[in-house]
C-alpha cells in the first residue's frame, strides 16, 4: 500500500543535544583558559603571577579535559565505527574567540560549523595528551546541522482520516474525524539489531502502537524480536490500519480479536525458518505480558499470554502463490484470575501478480478462520468468526474489493454479527490513497445497517517497507 | 554407538567435502548484476537473482520465497540507490543471515564505485515525483559501470575466497578485454546516429544515453513514477512534433496505451527495449543486453531517419 522510500537520513535528535549541550558547556568552561593562556608571559610584568595563573588554568583544564574525555570516548565510539572521520570543525575552547560569552547552547551549536573555513582542526593542548588525554587532532562534533541528521532513523508520519454516512446505532462513527495519526521512527541500532516505533496518536491520546527490537544476526537461523509489538495471530491481526485493504476491521477482530487495536503487548518473539524442499515454512513461538486489548487480562505476574504460529508459503508460478497460517493462543481472561480464553486461527491467502504487468494488475484472496474458546466461571463461551474478501487491481491506480464478515460475540456465541462489504480505492500515488466502502451490517440486536465510509491515507517522509 | 559414529565421520566427511568445493552463494536482486558476477565469479559461485529482467525493479514483491534464497546466501550484491528499497530492506531483516545484513562483509552496493548520474541537487520533494535523492539507480546501462561494478565484484569475491583471488584476476581481465572490444562496436554502431533525439518511458537510460551520444528529450511520465497524464502527453507530443523526434522507447513493465498513442499521434515509433539482462528471452548476459538493444535502436532509426 502506501510505500517507503527512504529519505537521506541523520543522526539521532538525543544525539544532536548532547553535541549541542557539550559545546555550549564546553565553551562556557573552556573560555577563561583560552582566553588567559593566550597572553605570551614576557608581555606581563610579573612572571610570577603568571605562573600562578597557569597552574591554576592548568588545572581547571584537567578538570574539563577529564569530564569531557569520557563523554568525547563514548562519542566516539558511537560515531567511529560506521561513518567516515566527522568534517574537522574547529572545537570551541580555542577557535572561539574568549570574548564570544554563548549566550545559548542552541546558538553554540550554530554558531562553531558557521566557522569551518578558520581551523580544520584542533589540535590538543600539550599539557593534555601527557596526562593521558586525547593526542593528535580532537574530532569536533560541531557540525550539529548535517552531521546530526545522519543518524536520524527513517521517520514518517501516516494520516488516516474516516468520514461515515449512515446510520449504525450499535458502533456509531464520526461523520469526519482524523482517526490516527501514526509516527513511525525505524533505524539500525547496531551490527546486531534495527529497531522499529509506531506511536498512534488518535482522538483517544497517544499509544506506543508497537516499539521493538529485532535481532538480525542470531545464530541458529533465529529471528527475535523483544517489546511491545502486534502478535502474529492469523493475518489483520500484524497489519498496521494503512496497509488494510478495507477502511474498517472485519467483525471478526472486533468480536474475537479485541477490536481495532487488536491483539498487541508488550513481549517477546522468537521464529524459525523450518528447511525443507518444499515450501517456506516459518514457525513462531511468542510470550506476552498477558493484558493485550479486550482478550487477555493478567491477573498476577504469572498470568502471560502465549501464543504459537505455524506459516507456510509456496510459489505456484512466478505470479501466484499460496500463503496459510495455523494460529494458537493462549491467555487469562477480564472475568476471573482462573478463568482462560483460547484462540485457534486458520488463514489463507492467494496471491497472482504477473511480473510484467506488476505495476497494473493483481488479484488477492484472503480468509481468516477464528475460534475462541473463553471460560467464563461456569461454562464456557466457543465462538467462532470469519471473513472472506477478495481485491483486485484493475488499473495502474485503481483497486476494487469485497468482503464478507460473520462472527459470533466471545461472550456468547448464540448472538451473531453478519454482513457483505463492497469497496473502491484510488492512489494517487504510492504515498496517498483515497477508499470507498459500502457497508451494511446485520447486528445480533436486531439492527441492520447501511454506511458508507470514506478513507484518505497520506503519508510523509519515510516509511520502511511492509513485510509481505 | 558404532553407527552414530559411522554417520558422524559420514556427516563430517561431506561437510569437509562440500566446504572444501562449495562455490560462493551469492544472490543479486536484478539479473544484470547476477551476469556481471558470473562473468567474474565462473564456476566458483552460484548465482541467482531475486527480480526478473521483465519485472519493474522497483515493485519486486517480498516474497517469503526470496527469504530461503537470502538465508542461504554468502553473498548479497545489489543495485543500491534506492531502486529496491520497496522490497529488499524488509526481507534482509527477515532472512536471519548475519552474513549479508547491510554493513557485514556479505553485502555489496554495486553503486559504491560507478558513475551516478542525476543526483538531485538541493531540496527535494515527493512533489517531484518518485525522485532517487541519491541519484538515477539505472546506472547499469553504461558498459563503463559494468566495469567498476565487475571489478568491486573481484574484490569482494576474492576478499570471500582468499585462495581462488587469481581465478577471479583473470576472469575480470578476460570480461574487461571482451567489454571494451564490444564497447567499441556498440559505439561504432550508434556513432552516425549521435545526437539521435528519443523519448523515454521512465528516466531509466541516462547512463545509456551518455555512453552511446542519445538526447532524451522527454519522458511519457510526467513525473518519475507518476503514470502518464492527458496534459502532459499533450505537450509531449507537440514538443516531439517540434523537435522531429521519431522515437519511444518502452521498458517492457511499462503499458503501452498510451506510448502507442503518442506513437499514432506523431508518426514515431515505439520500442520495447529491455533495460536489463533477462528483459526478453534472448538477452542471457550483459553482452547480450547491448547487442539486443543496440540493434533494436539502430534498426529504428534506420526505419524512421530519425535524427
Amino acid at each position: 500500500m502506501i510505500v517507503n522510500r527512504r529519505s537521506i537520513g541523520g543522526a539521532t535528535a538525543c544525539a544532536a543535544m548532547a553535541f549541542s549541550s557539550w559545546l555550549s558547556t564546553s565553551a562556557f568552561a573552556q573560555a577563561p583558559s583560552a582566553g588567559a593562556a593566550t597572553p605570551p608571559p614576557q608581555q606581563s610584568t610579573d612572571p610570577q603571577q603568571i605562573r600562578q595563573e597557569l597552574d591554576r588554568l592548568r588545572q581547571e583544564f584537567e578538570a574539563i579535559r577529564d569530564s569531557y574525555g569520557a563523554r568525547l570516548a563514548a562519542l566516539e565510539a558511537k560515531l567511529g565505527a560506521s561513518t567516515p572521520p566527522p568534517a574537522p570543525v574547529p572545537a570551541l575552547p580555542e577557535a572561539a574567540p574568549p570574548a564570544a560569552a554563548v549566550p545559548s547552547p542552541a546558538q553554540a551549536a550554530t554558531q562553531a560549523p558557521g566557522q569551518p573555513g578558520q581551523a580544520p582542526g584542533v589540535e590538543v593542548p600539550s599539557g593534555a595528551a601527557g596526562a593521558g588525554g586525547p593526542q593528535g587532532s580532537l574530532p569536533v562534533y560541531g557540525n550539529a546541522s548535517a552531521l546530526s541528521k545522519i543518524f536520524n532513523p527513517d521517520m514518517a508520519v501516516i494520516g488516516n482520516f474516516l468520514g461515515a454516512v449512515g446510520e449504525n446505532e450499535i458502533e456509531s462513527a464520526p461523520a469526519l474525524e482524523l482517526h490516527e495519526a501514526e509516527l513511525s521512527l525505524q533505524a539500525i541500532v547496531d551490527p546486531y539489531a534495527r529497531a522499529d516505533f509506531f506511536l498512534a496518536a488518535s482522538p483517544e491520546g497517544l499509544e506506543i502502537e508497537e516499539g521493538f527490537l529485532t535481532f538480525t544476526g542470531l545464530p541458529g537461523g533465529l529471528l527475535m524480536k523483544v517489546g511491545k509489538m502486534k502478535e502474529q495471530f492469523g493475518k489483520v491481526n500484524t497489519m498496521h490500519a494503512h496497509t488494510l485493504p478495507w477502511v474498517d476491521q472485519p467483525l471478526v477482530m472486533k468480536n474475537l480479536l479485541g477490536g481495532e487495536e487488536g491483539m498487541n503487548d508488550s513481549g517477546l518473539s522468537v521464529s524459525k525458518l523450518v528447511m525443507n524442499p518444499f515450501l517456506f515454512l516459518e514457525a513462531t513461538g511468542e510470550v506476552y505480558q498477558g493484558n493485550s486489548g479486550g482478550v487477555f487480562q493478567s491477573h498476577e505476574r504469572n498470568d502471560v499470554s502465549w501464543l504459537g504460529r505455524l506459516r507456510g508459503y509456496r510459489d505456484i508460478t512466478e505470479s501466484t502463490n499460496v500463503d496459510v497460517g495455523f494460529s494458537f493462543t493462549r491467555g487469562h481472561n477480564e472475568i476471573g484470575p482462573d478463568t482462560t480464553t483460547r484462540l485457534y486461527g486458520v488463514d489463507a491467502t492467494v496471491r497472482w501478480r504477473p511480473l510484467r504487468r506488476a505495476i497494473y494488475r493483481r488479484l488477492m484472496g484472503r480468509t481468516e478462520l477464528i475460534w475462541s474458546r473463553k471460560e467464563l466461571g461456569e461454562g464456557d463461551a466457543n465462538a467462532f468468526g470469519m471473513y472472506v474478501s477478495g481485491d483486485y487491481q484493475f488499473a495502474r491506480r485503481w483497486f476494487a474489493g469485497l468482503r464478507f464478515d460473520r462472527s459470533e460475540r466471545a461472550n456468547d456465541s448464540s448472538l451473531v454479527d453478519q454482513g457483505p462489504s463492497v469497496l473502491l480505492t484510488y492512489w494517487p500515488s504510492e504515498f496517498s490513497q483515497i477508499r470507498g466502502q459500502y457497508r451494511r451490517t446485520k447486528y445480533a440486536e436486531g439492527v441492520t445497517s447501511n454506511e458508507a465510509l470514506f478513507q484518505f491515507l497520506f503519508s510523509i517522509g519515510a516509511h520502511g517497507a511492509h513485510v509481505f | 554407538m558404532r553407527k552414530f559414529i559411522a554417520v558422524a565421520a559420514f556427516a563430517l566427511s561431506t561437510f569437509a567435502g562440500t566446504s572444501a568445493f562449495a562455490a560462493i552463494n551469492v544472490v543479486t536482486s536484478t539479473e544484470d548484476l547476477a551476469a556481471i558476477v558470473k562473468e567474474i565469479g565462473g564456476d566458483k559461485v552460484t548465482v541467482e537473482s531475486l527480480a526478473r529482467g521483465y519485472q519493474d525493479p522497483h515493485f519486486v514483491e517480498a516474497k517469503p520465497s526470496f527469504i530461503l534464497k537470502l538465508n542461504k546466501a554468502d553473498l548479497l550484491v545489489a543495485v543500491g540507490r534506492e531502486l529496491e528499497i520497496g522490497w529488499l530492506p524488509p526481507l534482509i531483516t527477515q532472512s536471519r543471515n548475519p552474513k549479508i545484513q547491510p554493513g557485514s562483509a556479505g553485502y555489496l552496493d554495486a553503486s559504491q564505485s560507478a558513475k551516478i548520474l542525476d543526483i538531485p541537487t538541493g531540496q527535494i520533494t515527493r512533489a517531484m515525483g518518485d525522485v532517487h535523492p541519491q541519484g538515477n539507480p539505472h546506472y547499469w546501462l553504461d558498459p563503463d559501470n559494468a566495469r567498476r561494478i565487475a571489478q568491486q565484484v573481484q574484490n569482494k569475491l576474492s576478499e570471500m575466497s582468499r585462495g581462488d583471488a587469481a581465478y577471479f584476476a583473470q576472469r575480470f581481465a578476460d570480461f574487461d578485454r571482451r567489454l571494451a572490444e564490444a564497447t567499441k562496436r556498440w559505439k561504432a554502431s550508434m556513432a552516425p546516429y549521435k545526437g539521435v533525439k528519443v523519448v523515454t518511458y521512465h528516466r531509466s537510460w541516462p547512463n545509456f544515453a551518455d555512453a552511446f551520444g542519445i538526447e532524451v528529450i522527454g519522458y511519457v511520465e510526467p513525473k518519475p513514477g507518476i503514470p502518464p497524464s492527458p496534459a502532459h502527453t499533450l505537450d509531449l507530443e507537440q514538443e516531439m512534433k517540434r523537435q522531429n523526434v521519431k522515437i519511444v522507447l518502452v521498458e517492457p513493465y511499462f503499458d503501452l496505451k498510451t506510448p502507442n498513442a503518442i506513437g499514432r499521434d506523431t508518426g514515431a515509433k515505439v520500442l520495447v527495449m529491455p533495460p536489463s539482462v533477462g528483459g526478453v528471452k534472448e538477452i542471457k548476459d550483459y553482452f547480450q543486453l547491448f547487442d539486443y538493444d543496440i540493434n533494436l535502436l539502430v534498426n529504428a532509426i534506420k526505419e524512421t531517419g530519425a535524427r
